[in-house]
C-alpha cells in the first residue's frame, strides 16, 4: 500500500544515484573538451564528440528524467518520433553535399568572393 | 437496433453528437501512459516538441556548413579567452557547461526531496539551480558581447562562412531563451515549496487551483531538457 502511494506520487531513487550520474556527466564533458584540448582531427574527433555526446544524452533522459523507470508506452511515444529527425539528416546531408557540389561547379572560378556574394555579405550588393 | 443489442446501449452511458459529442469524445477519459498523470505526459509532449524545433535548427546549420564553400570559422579559437596571458581554447563553453551540468544535478536532488516533503532542502537546491542557470546566461552574455564587438553579425563575421554568426545567434539565443524562462519558473515554484503551498492547499495565483509537489518534477523535466539541449549545442556546434 506504502509503495503503491509512493509510487503514486512519484519515484524515489537514493541521493547517491544523482551524484554518480552527475559524476559521469562530469568526466564524459571533460573528455569531449579534452578532444578540443588536444586537437584531435578527422573521424577520431567526430566520432568520439558523437559517443560522448550520446551517452550524456543517454544519462540525462534516463535517469535525470527519470525515463528507465517510465513504463513503455510513454518510453516509445517520446523517443521513437525524434528518430524521425534521423532520416531529415539524412535527406538533408544529401542536399546539401548536392549544394555543395553545384557551387564548386559554378563558382568555382570566382571562388570565396562569388560564394559570399550569394549570401549577401555587407561588402556585396545584391544581385537577385 | 437489434433487441438484443438494446439494453447494453441503456447500460452505456449515451454519446451525446454533434459538437458536444465532438468535445465529449476528446476529453473523455483514456488513459493511456498508466504511470504518468497527465502533467508528466503534457510536459513530456511539450518537450518533444520543442525536440524538433531544436533539431530544425541544427539541421539548418548542418546543411548551411556543409554545403558553404567558404572555410568555416574555427570555433575553438572564436571561443578562446585569454586567462593569465595562456590562450585556453573553449574554456568558456567548457564552464558554462559544467555549470548547466551542475544545475542539473541540483535540480534531480530537489525532485527527490520534493517527493520526501523536505520542503527546505527542496527550496534551497531549486535556488541552486536557477542561481547556477543565471549565471550560464550571464556568461552567454559575456560571450554575445565579446563576439559582437569582435565583428560577429547574423549576416558576417571576419574569419570565414558568412552562416556562422546567424546559426550562433540562433541556436544559443533560442537556448538561452529557453534558460532565462527556466530560471523564472524555477523562482516561482521555489518560492511555492518554501512557504509550503503544496502542503497547506494554497491556491495558486494564476489558476486558482491547489498545487501538488509534482510541478518539481515537472519543472525538473524542463530543466533537464534544457540541459540536454545544451549537450547537443556543445557537441554539434562548439566542439564539431
Amino acid at each position: 500500500m506504502a509503495q503503491e502511494r509512493a509510487h503514486e506520487e512519484g519515484q524515489q531513487h537514493p541521493i547517491k544515484l544523482y551524484l554518480v550520474v552527475w559524476g559521469w556527466l562530469f568526466v564524459l564533458s571533460t573528455c569531449s573538451y579534452l578532444v578540443d584540448y588536444f586537437g584531435l582531427e578527422g573521424y577520431l574527433r567526430w566520432s568520439l564528440i558523437l559517443l560522448f555526446m550520446v551517452v550524456k544524452a543517454g544519462l540525462i533522459v534516463a535517469i535525470f528524467m527519470h525515463m528507465a523507470w517510465e513504463r513503455l508506452a510513454l518510453m516509445y511515444a517520446i523517443l521513437v518520433p525524434p528518430g524521425a529527425v534521423l532520416l531529415f539528416v539524412a535527406i538533408m546531408a544529401f542536399e546539401s553535399d548536392y549544394t555543395h557540389f553545384t557551387r564548386v561547379t559554378f563558382f568555382g572560378m570566382g571562388g570565396v568572393s562569388a560564394q559570399t556574394a550569394t549570401f549577401g555579405s555587407p561588402t556585396s550588393k545584391p544581385e537577385h | 437496433m437489434t433487441d438484443t443489442a438494446h439494453p447494453k446501449t441503456l447500460e452505456a452511458p449515451a454519446h451525446p453528437g454533434g459538437w458536444q459529442g465532438f468535445a465529449a469524445d476528446w476529453s473523455s477519459d483514456q488513459r493511456a501512459f498508466k504511470s504518468a498523470t497527465w502533467g508528466k505526459a503534457m510536459i513530456w509532449i511539450f518537450l518533444l516538441s520543442d525536440t524538433f524545433i531544436f533539431s530544425c535548427f541544427l539541421l539548418s546549420y548542418m546543411t548551411v556548413r556543409m554545403s558553404t564553400t567558404v572555410p568555416w570559422p574555427n570555433p575553438s579559437e572564436v571561443f578562446a579567452l585569454t586567462i593569465a596571458g595562456r590562450k585556453i581554447p573553449l574554456i568558456l563553453i567548457a564552464i558554462m557547461t559544467f555549470i548547466l551540468i551542475s544545475s542539473s544535478g541540483t535540480m534531480a536532488m530537489a525532485v527527490n526531496f520534493g517527493y520526501r516533503r523536505d520542503r527546505v532542502k527542496c527550496a534551497v537546491l531549486m535556488l541552486a539551480t536557477a542561481a547556477f542557470g543565471a549565471s550560464f546566461v550571464g556568461m552567454q552574455a559575456f560571450e554575445w558581447t565579446k563576439l559582437i564587438m569582435e565583428g560577429v553579425r547574423p549576416w558576417g563575421n571576419p574569419w570565414g562562412a558568412a552562416q556562422f554568426g546567424s546559426c550562433f545567434f540562433l541556436i544559443t539565443g533560442f537556448h538561452g531563451t529557453h534558460v532565462t524562462i527556466g530560471v523564472i519558473f524555477l523562482l516561482i515554484i521555489a518560492r511555492k515549496v518554501w512557504r509550503g503551498d503544496f502542503d497547506s492547499g494554497r491556491r495558486g495565483f494564476f489558476t486558482s487551483r491547489k498545487g501538488r509537489y509534482e510541478i518539481v518534477e515537472t519543472m525538473g523535466l524542463y530543466w533537464h531538457f534544457v540541459d540536454l539541449v545544451w549537450v547537443f549545442i556543445f557537441a554539434l556546434f562548439y566542439l564539431w
